[in-house]
């Protein structure tokens, strides 16, 4: 392999070959889809198509897998089968679960409890709700990105209808104190959501133990297909009907279900929390062979996120005086896909609102670097990327005005 | 989502660097806005001879300033300013609409390093920038 040129006005194009193969390091957008899974769909898209409403023996036998992949869902994370109800994704059980409680609870109160660095599904979703006059409370957090269950205590009110707070999150990989939180929400006699999406198949979930009455999870994070998820209700919670029309999903849901979609999250998950107990730890090294690879190498780079309450498959740094989609896009010429929190990779023209709230100044959160890996990832994939974001970071270092001497 | 040209001159930047003892020096935009530019000129009677930059930002805003400072080299100062921000942007082959403002910051650096020129040379269409 070719190395990258660092030196100013050298040509990188001339001196790197694209690399043949591709290292994601993205599988907290999206993961590739199972062989295994796929082949579980196919047959239902052909000669297993029925649709599960329907009386006949073609309809029974979609019925059937149907409720397999509802058992799966729940067995994955500690549930009853009829507890589970199929979306269309994270988004649409975040959605569901707040628009949901907020409305089935209106007389009761209009107050919603959430933090400051919940995915858009979520912030947007109390944003819309605050526009029809509920009222919401976005808890900060620490510089680890971490909720402190102490400030849901003090934020609670007799009017408060939901506390919402993410098991695990998408940016940083923090993962919150989950049970802590929900213990302090029930006391007060209100309902607990997550959105647990990055956390399925990365940490254990049990929606008794940590004391869970909604979790919102997707199919595609974790080797299902993209347009799958579901939205965990337990028994008895007070929520409203999300899709008006037939009598799906105990007539909460309506529209004739995904089944080829649900049969291939219901294998994913089942595979996914099978395989945790071996791929958790040994991504978690590798993890933290990129961390430290990383600090040690490139001065001026700090870790977002929590030094040890992360996700096994996160590494989120920033480098100072260098743009994060400047960073991408290099990387992408090496062959490595990566994402990033800078405001230039998005339409807002805002810094990612996680960095912001752990505190990072916006021109360091513009700087920032997220690697997720997954099972495909290999050691060689670790030092590949050891070995040219030092070149890639030094490049654009040289490039900036704002480096200090030894860049210029 | 970016043309070839842009891809190319983010990739491959022309004038990078910084003049040292620059006879104008231009700096805009703001880190916390995730843009930066430094343009350094070297003049000569009333002729650009060199032009460098050095840019904290996106591909766009490198290759904004790259295309600029080509743009400019050899031109006279009032040629030079002529050269708008869609002038830098139709030679990249176009940008992103989210991305235009990468090439006002471009016109606004030149702006700039020539008003610091005919500030310290004090000429009488010295400007603020």
């Amino acid at each position: 392999m070719k190395y990258l040129c660092v030196e100013p006005g050298c040509s990188m194009n001339t001196t790197v070959n694209r690399r043949s193969r591709l290292v994601y390091m993205d599988h907290a957008a999206t993961t590739p889809v199972r062989p295994e899974v796929i082949e579980e769909m196919l047959p239902c898209f052909t000669e297993r198509f029925g649709n599960p409403s329907s009386v006949y023996a073609l309809a029974r036998e979609a019925r059937v897998t149907l409720e397999k992949a509802r058992r799966q869902v729940a067995d994955a994370i500690g549930a009853n089968p009829k507890e589970i109800y199929f979306t269309s994704g994270g988004t649409e059980a975040d959605n569901w679960a707040i628009k949901g409680v907020a409305a089935a609870n209106r007389k009761k109160g209009d107050h919603i409890i959430t933090s400051a660095i919940e995915h858009h599904a979520v912030i947007h979703t109390c944003q819309s709700l605050e526009k029809q006059g509920y009222r919401v409370t976005y808890l900060p957090v620490d510089e680890f990105g971490r909720v402190d269950p102490a400030s849901v205590e003090e934020a609670i009110t007799d009017k408060t209808i939901l506390v919402s707070v993410m098991t695990a999150n998408n940016e940083i990989g923090t993962i919150q104190p989950v049970a802590e939180i929900a213990k302090v929400a029930h006391d007060h006699g209100v309902p607990f959501h997550t959105d647990a999406v990055q956390a399925i198949g990365a940490i254990p979930i049990d929606v008794d133990n940590m004391g869970i009455d909604l979790l919102s999870l997707s199919g595609h994070k974790f080797g299902g297909p993209k347009g799958t998820g579901a939205l965990y209700i337990r028994d008895k919670t007070r929520i409203g009907t999300f899709m008006d029309g037939g009598a799906q999903e105990r007539g909460r849901r309506a529209g004739t279900e995904n089944v080829p979609g649900i049969v291939g999250l219901g294998k994913a998950i089942e595979l996914a929390v099978a395989e945790m107990p071996e791929k958790s730890p040994r991504l978690a090294a590798m993890r933290d062979r990129l961390i430290k690879g990383i600090l040690e190498t490139i001065p001026e780079t700090r870790l977002n996120g929590h030094p040890t309450e992360r996700l096994p498959n996160n590494v989120n740094v920033a480098f100072r005086y260098v743009e994060g989609e400047s960073i991408l896009l290099m990387l992408d010429a090496l062959g490595i896909a990566a994402s990033t929190g800078s405001a230039c990779t998005s339409a807002s023209l805002e810094p990612s609102h996680v960095l912001v709230a752990c505190g990072l100044p916006h021109e360091e959160a513009h700087g920032s670097l997220r690697l997720t890996l997954g099972s495909r990832n290999t050691e060689e994939d670790v030092d590949y990327v050891l070995e040219v974001l030092p070149r890639v970071i030094e490049r654009l270092r040289r490039m900036s005005p704002l480096s200090p001497e030894r860049y210029a | 989502m970016y043309s070839e040209r842009v891809m190319d001159h983010f990739m491959n930047p022309r004038n990078m660097g910084e003049i040292p003892d620059a006879d104008g020096v231009g700096e805009v935009g703001n880190p916390a806005c995730g843009d930066i530019m430094r343009i350094t000129l070297r003049i000569e009677g009333d002729r650009i001879v060199d032009a460098k930059f050095k840019t904290f930002g996106c591909a766009a805003a490198i290759a904004s300033s790259s295309m600029a400072t080509e743009l400019i080299r050899g031109k006279t100062l009032d040629e030079a300013l002529a050269v708008t921000n869609k002038a830098v942007a139709e030679a990249l082959e176009g940008l992103p609409p989210q991305k235009l403002h990468c090439s006002v910051l471009a016109e606004e650096g030149i702006r700039k390093a020539i008003a610091d020129y005919r500030a310290r040379h004090g000429s009488p269409e010295a400007s603020g920038g």
